[in-house]
């Protein structure tokens, strides 16, 4: 059951204590998963957790391309491996082997990659993942998630751990607003409508949502529908839901907290251009680096909030 | 090294550390524990053995720092500051939006930082390379790379050494940060290292070992250096992971921390107080 309760308010829970309570709990029902982090437990909450778990939650040091093989040998031995570091590193520093080692070789490994794009706040550019989405969209098979909030990320690492092939998570450490209640199910692959409307269509995802929401309800002011799409899995694409909302609504916005390059918006684009081309327009960071700052500076830097969807969502209705 | 001189790098050891207190409390938090254990061979390396223009920060035949701990940034940023690189307000402009001194190193934004670190291993491979270039330039520098010892965990730094011995890069010189400590926790912990000397010298390094808190012992092992030779250098640096302020090194989990009103007066007061003692 998925159940939204969006208002606008931040859900209490942190998610590195979602993924540390989440790991936890698939290990005690689950006598082959296996937790794997690059020194940093701190980070992703299992810290704790792993000093009494010590054959269930391997350290590897800051050695995450050798933490990406090892997992790959683990899952030969039939264990099924969860692996975390920042996503900079879960995804550029360790992407041949876990395309060769995991995906190709058919050893199946889920990764979690944490503070993807701007959420990397101040550790600045050097650990801010624009790109980790197209990486993974690239790899073949992959499963990309990029979590809405702490119910639909504990619910999607629930799925990964049972479903083949490489599966990344993306997700901030820190607090999201919420959208689903507690204990929701978000099953991958599925879209889900977070808002009802019919003149333009938003597909969001991660922290975009929030802003999508906002930008949605300043837009109903001002006499514009605009439905708001979640569309947590980015690989698969829930297509049937993006043709139905593209053709219902004639004009289609995605935003994203990634490079505008090989993620959400490409993704999207591919099934508007092969079922229903209408206008799109994209809010995401214009092909940049990522630098330092607070999250509210970086969001303004890149163009990521509320007033810019709104801004977007204005220039493509004009394009219909 | 005579009196007067130990006194001054000492001096400068604790105004680099008091300079990045300063920074990361004007953003609230920050890398505290790496920052303060290298502050002492920064202090050497700037303040006597390396050949730099403060005015003229890309002059090319000057010795290079590569500090792929990027995260002690901070200390860099102080030191740079103190040698008159920038002015030292510009400190407090530490990880702001806009900023030209970012958590970690960063050569395009900041004057003086010669390399752009913080995916840890990525300095090594960088160093390795600015000797190479250095060598086949003729230019007569050494080029000063600082690595931490729980950074030593990535694949990288061991390829870019077997990289540098076998290229025969006497040039360049790597300063390992020894305190033992990596953010999970102790490096005892999360994945033990062993001997670093014997690691080192096993890659065809020429390694001593010396106490990282003691400028004297420091500048004694980079004099050595200066004679170039067929072989690079290592100097392993035993350091105190928060070395020079007693709360610091006392806790466990000192990685990274909030630095409150509070703790920065009480901590900057203890250095102060070093530095006085020593200045009379
Ligand atoms: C490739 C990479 N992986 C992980 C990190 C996150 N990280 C930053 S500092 C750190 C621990 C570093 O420990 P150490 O090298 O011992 O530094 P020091 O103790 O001197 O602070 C980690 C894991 C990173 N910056 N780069
Ligand atoms: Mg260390």
């Amino acid at each position: 059951m998925t159940k939204i309760v969006y208002n606008g308010e931040t859900d209490p829970r942190l998610c590195k204590d979602v993924i540390g309570a989440t790991v936890a709990s698939l290990a005690d029902g689950d006598p082959d998963v296996i937790f794997l982090d690059a020194d940093l437990m701190s980070c992703s909450g299992t810290l704790k957790w792993s000093k009494t778990h010590a054959d269930r939650a391997i350290d590897c040091g800051i050695a995450e391309a050798n933490m990406a093989g090892v997992a790959a040998g683990l899952a030969a031995a039939g264990f099924k491996p969860i692996i975390h570091s920042f996503g900079t590193f879960a995804s550029r520093r360790i992407y041949d082997q876990i395309f060769l080692s995991g995906g190709y070789a058919k050893n199946d490994i889920t990764v979690i990659g944490t503070d993807p794009g701007v959420t990397a706040t101040m550790n600045g550019g050097t650990h801010m993942p624009f790109e980790d989405v197209a990486l993974y969209n690239a790899l073949p098979h992959a499963t990309v998630i990029d979590a809405s909030d702490p119910t639909c990320l504990e619910s999607v690492l629930r799925q990964c751990v049972n479903r083949p092939g490489i599966k990344y998570i993306r997700v901030g450490r820190k607090q999201y607003a919420k959208i689903y209640e507690d204990g929701s199910e978000l099953p991958i692959g599925k879209a889900v409508t977070l808002r009802e409307g019919k003149d333009v269509v938003i597909f969001a995802a991660g922290i975009m949502l929030h802003e999508a929401m906002k930008a949605a309800a300043s837009l109903e002011a001002q006499g514009v529908s605009a439905a708001v799409v979640d569309c947590f899995t980015i690989k698969p694409i829930d297509a049937d839901a993006v043709e139905a909302w593209a053709k219902k609504c004639g004009a289609v916005v995605v935003a994203e907290n990634a490079n505008r390059h090989g993620g959400l918006y490409d993704t999207i684009l591919e099934v508007l251009a092969e079922r229903c081309p209408v206008p799109a327009a994209v809010v995401a960071v214009e092909d940049e680096f990522g630098e330092v700052g607070t999250q509210g500076y970086l969001q303004e830097r890149f163009g990521l909030t509320a007033a810019h969807i709104e801004e977007q969502v204005k220039s493509v209705l004009a394009r219909k | 090294m005579e009196f007067k001189e130990k006194q001054a790098i000492e001096a400068f050891a604790l105004r680099i550390r008091m300079a990045a207190l300063e920074a990361i409390h004007s953003i609230g938090s920050g890398h505290v524990g790496g920052v303060m254990s290298i502050s002492d061979a920064l202090a050497v390396l700037y303040g006597r053995e390396m050949k730099v223009r403060p005015e003229d920060p890309k002059w090319p035949d000057r010795d290079y720092l590569v500090m792929s701990k990027g995260h002690a940034g901070p200390a860099v940023y102080a030191t740079l500051a103190l040698k008159g690189f920038f002015p030292y307000e510009e400190l407090k402009t530490l990880n702001r939006g806009g900023t030209r001194l970012p958590s970690h190193c960063d050569r395009n934004k900041t004057p003086g930082v010669d390399m752009t670190t913080g995916s840890l291993g990525q300095g090594t491979s960088q160093a390795a390379g600015l000797a190479l270039g250095n060598k086949l330039r003729g230019r007569n520098n050494r080029v000063f790379l600082i690595v931490g010892d729980g950074e030593m965990d990535e694949g990288q730094c061991w390829e870019s050494f077997l990289f540098a011995s076998a290229k025969k890069l006497g040039n360049l010189v790597v300063l390992i940060d020894w305190n033992k400590r990596q953010l999970d926790g102790y490096l005892d912990e999360v994945l033990p290292m062993g001997d670093f000397v014997a690691k080192m010298e096993a890659f065809g390094f020429d390694t001593v070992k010396v106490d990282g808190g003691d400028v004297e012992a420091i500048a004694a092992a980079l004099e050595r250096t200066r004679n170039g030779g067929d072989k690079p250098y290592a100097i392993v640096l035993d350091t105190i992971k928060g070395h020079g302020i007693d709360e610091v090194e006392a806790i466990a989990m000192n990685h990274s921390l909030p630095v409150t009103d509070e703790r920065f007066a009480n901590w900057t007061a203890e250095l102060k107080a070093k530095l006085d003692a020593l200045e009379g």
